[in-house]
């Protein structure tokens, strides 16, 4: 496919039939793709379609297994391991990089410390770090250790690490995903300026509105066969998301449904105050789908948590179904019949160096045999069924999950909470990083639960989300629950009203 | 491309991929000894004297089976050797000290004594990683000088030997007799290894400890008591020195400050030649097993030639567990 749409102009970057096989199993099938200087360019398509890997191949983090690379029209081997960095090609993997026991500066500069009469000259350094994050608008500390990061302020960090970098391609994949639209905001801004300068960028994601907006053309993967670049201005969401998944897709919304008034309250939290929590109270009835909204880092997680048992709470109460749960104690709050699905995948929430029917069974385990003993043959069946019921898609059923494509990771861990048949789930960005078609059954499988009679707290930073699936919403701001909203009240401006602080629960 | 010939393509494959080289690695090597121990001396190969090496490795072997847990949950434990001369001190003083007058009954309660001190040995060690939340290193490394020093002391810088004549010879045959043609040692670590094998991989216990070992915040956000894991991996540990205990005592009938010196050094060998990531996460109980015979078998290959001194046993081992860990990496790296 010659799809050269600037015509004469030699891409900085191109892609000639590249094909990539893991284990012999095949995931890309002679892609061809070109990077024209100063576009930015969407890669879209659906979790495993082979995004990441392709964006790997580009930045010389994979080989391919056959086909070529040209960098300003000459063919290249690309030097593994971020080495391409020299050839000015620089990548956010979707995968955080950062080691943890580094600050935000060393970091920064990892491989390319600043230098004066051969000491590091760390004030230099940090004041450039402190330059970097200022550009993005980012308030995060350049002293702060790496692990004391929450993930979007470590993919803040990432984002920093790239645009300081002086690259000439930079690739980015889903970098917005646990971003708040701030951020986001911010982000675009920066990509803009430097696209106007000529770098390039290549864009990742599977959040439409942000690729529509942002980007100059879209190209298409589909189960590692590439489906059509087009301008992004031919395009809109709808056909994008056909594209996609290859077929026409009905609302992604299902209908909502208002429990009774006087439905038993199943899950009720009093008071909660953590560290950062202050006076938290809610109570979600039973088959309710309740939604808490907020900025990041506006404590919605800490909360959670804190009710979960998985963190003490300084005071407060959680009592579910009448019984009273003590502080920090996670067993009983899952042996009552709560679950929580963490928004840290990689390292809360999947054993990456696994296979699928450990991580699967890893919270049930109880369900597998009796006094202890595990019987292989239900572990297989546990994850036969999940496969079908979550639509997990691997080429190769033995693979580790820390090598299965980001959204099939999200697919599986909330499996993995649904199989200990939770009564009550609080679910932290349950869609992070998963496609629309798959987005879809998952909103339909929690209106489901709701249906089921089960009790769904959703926790998100995707307003559509909340405002789509929820029938009451919190918003939290600075550690407080500054806003409770219900029916028409649930809409954008709103939210971000109260999120903003512009707007205040009254008494 | 037909169905037949996709399945043609698909078998070969997936039985190479079945292969992990990481598990298979300490067989090889194991395998590669014994003819090269073959080519050295022709004695060497003889039923005799590969008993005899197994027989041998049975306290290491026994005590690295425990490591394997300790290790495979994130942890790591220094004090065994200490531990080992300190439970058996104990267990010698105890029938020493004429509690009770019939020397099979006397026996029996000794062993079940040595077994409580071993599980008490370990119970500490645990607690003090865990609830001290001190780095299992230097917890271990604490109570390892804690076990020799109190061992020492026990024996006033001597030897504790055992006195009763009665017990010596009822006790005797644990260690130099056989079952069912097998020495009893060889029945021991077995019987220990099955047991073992069976909790790592077909447990819900054994599932928890790779879990508590590859990810604790995993684990923890899974509803796993990650503290307890950890501490009863560690009472394992304790526990298999005990059996150790139990084979060592009737062999030579006393214990002295320098009993089981460096034996840490050899049952941590032994877990990572076997192919257990140091790092937790990945257990391998037959292959510790391996381990221990590849340590046993190398001095033995050292006693019958003639070409390397015996007295850098300790040398070639320390070189072995370095090699191992460079050889395990390159696996990694490669899979
Ligand atoms: N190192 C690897 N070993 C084996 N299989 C792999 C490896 N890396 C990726 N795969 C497989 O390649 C396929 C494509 O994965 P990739 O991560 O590129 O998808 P993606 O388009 O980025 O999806 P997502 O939107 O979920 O992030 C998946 O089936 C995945 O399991
Ligand atoms: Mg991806």
């Amino acid at each position: 496919m010659e799809t050269n749409a600037a015509g004469q102009r030699t891409p900085v970057l191109a892609a000639r039939r590249i094909s990539k096989s893991f284990n012999g199993v095949q995931v890309l099938f002679s892609v061809n793709f070109d990077l024209q200087p100063g576009e930015i360019h969407a890669l879209v398509g659906e979790n495993g379609a082979g995004k990441s890997t392709f964006v790997k191949i580009m930045s010389g983090f994979e080989q391919p297994s056959s086909g070529e690379i040209l960098l300003d029209g000459k063919p290249v081997r690309l030097p593994a391991n971020g080495q391409a960095e020299h050839l000015g090609i620089v990548i956010i993997h979707q995968e955080f990089n950062l080691a943890e026991h580094l600050t935000v500066t060393e970091s920064l500069f990892l491989g390319r410390e600043i230098t004066r009469f051969g000491v590091l000259d760390r004030k230099r350094m940090r004041a450039e770090t402190r330059r970097a994050l200022d550009l993005l608008g980012s308030r995060i500390d350049e002293n702060a250790m790496i692990s004391s990061l929450p993930v979007a302020d470590r993919q803040m960090v990432e984002i920093a690490k790239a645009i300081s970098k002086d690259a000439r391609v930079i690739f980015m994949d889903e970098p917005t995903a646990v971003l708040s639209k701030e951020e986001t905001g911010v982000l675009f801004e920066q990509v803009r300026k430097l696209r106007d300068k000529g770098t390039s960028f290549v864009f990742v994601s599977h959040k439409l509105d942000e690729v529509l907006e942002l980007t100059d053309r879209v190209t298409v993967l589909r189960d590692g066969q590439w489906v059509k670049t087009a301008p992004t201005a031919m395009l809109d969401g709808e056909s994008i998301a056909q594209l996609m998944v290859g077929r026409e897709l009905s609302s992604l919304y299902p209908a909502k449904r208002e429990p009774d008034v006087d439905e038993e309250i199943v899950l009720s939290a009093r008071g909660i105050t953590t560290g950062f929590v202050r006076d938290a109270s809610f109570d979600v009835r039973k088959g309710e789908v309740i939604g808490f909204s907020g900025l990041i880092g506006s404590g919605r997680t800490e909360l959670m948590e804190a009710v979960a048992g998985l963190r003490p709470r300084h005071s407060g109460e959680v009592t579910i179904r009448g019984v009273s749960m003590s502080s920090g104690d996670a067993h009983a709050a899952n042996r009552a019949g709560l679950a929580y699905m963490t928004k840290d995948r990689k390292s809360k929430g999947l054993l990456l160096g696994s296979r699928m029917a450990v991580n699967l069974t890893l919270q049930s385990l109880d369900q597998h045999g009796k006094l202890g003993y595990l019987s292989p043959k239900s572990e297989a069946n546990a994850l036969a069924r999940a496969m079908r019921r979550f639509d997990i898609r691997v080429r190769d059923g033995r693979v580790v999950a820390g090598r299965m494509s980001g959204g099939n990771q999200q697919k599986l861990m909330l499996a993995k909470v649904m199989e200990t048949e939770p009564e009550i789930i609080i679910i932290d960005e349950p869609t992070r990083g998963i496609d629309v078609g798959t987005k879809q059954q998952i909103y339909h499988f929690i209106s489901a639960l709701a249906r089921a009679g089960k009790s769904i707290v959703v926790v998100s930073s995707e307003l559509q989300e909340v405002i789509g699936l929820c029938t009451r919403v919190a918003v939290m701001r600075e550690g407080r629950i500054v806003g409770w909203l219900e029916g028409d009240e649930i809409n954008e401006q709103e939210i971000m009203r109260y999120s903003a602080g512009l707007k205040k629960m009254a008494g | 491309m037909s169905v037949d010939e996709g399945q043609a393509a698909e078998k070969p494959r997936s039985l190479l991929k079945e292969i992990d080289l990481r598990a298979v690695a300490p067989f090889v090597a194991l395998a590669l000894l014994l003819v090269l121990g073959a080519l050295t001396n022709p004695n060497f190969i003889g039923i005799d004297n590969l008993a005899n090496v197994a027989t041998r490795s049975a306290f290491v072997a026994i005590i690295a089976v425990g490591a394997t847990f300790v290790i495979s949950s994130g942890d790591l434990d220094l004090s065994v050797g200490s531990m080992l001369a300190f439970v058996a001190s104990l267990m010698i003083l105890f029938m020493n000290s004429g509690a009770i007058a019939d020397p099979h009954l006397m026996l029996a309660a000794a062993v079940a004594f040595a077994i409580f001190a071993g599980a008490a040995c370990g119970l500490l060690n645990g607690l003090v990683t865990t609830l001290g939340r001190i780095e299992p290193f230097i917890a271990t490394l604490g109570t390892m000088g804690i076990y020799r020093g109190l061992t020492t002391w026990l024996s006033q810088g001597g030897a504790i030997t055992l006195r009763s004549p009665e017990i010596q010879n009822i006790y005797r045959p644990v260690y130099f007799g056989s079952f069912l043609g097998l020495p009893i040692p060889i029945v021991c670590i077995l019987v220990v290894t099955l047991i073992a094998a069976f909790v790592l991989y077909r447990t819900r216990y054994g599932r928890h400890v790779v879990a508590v070992g590859s990810n604790r915040d995993v684990a923890r956000y899974s509803g796993i008591a990650v503290d307890r894991v950890r501490t009863i991996a560690f009472i394992i540990q304790g526990l298999c020195v005990a059996i150790a205990v139990l084979l060592y005592v009737p062999r030579l009938g006393s214990t002295s400050a320098t009993t089981g010196i460096l034996w840490e050094l050899q049952a941590i060998t032994a877990v990572v030649v076997g192919g257990t990531a140091l790092k937790g996460g990945a257990g391998r109980v037959w292959g510790t097993i391996c381990g221990a015979f590849i340590l046993e078998l190398v001095g033995n290959i050292m006693l019958l030639s003639n070409f390397i001194s015996e007295y850098l046993i300790g040398t070639i081992q320390g070189s072995i567990i370095i090699i191992a860990m460079l050889v395990q990496r390159s696996l990694t790296r490669k899979s």
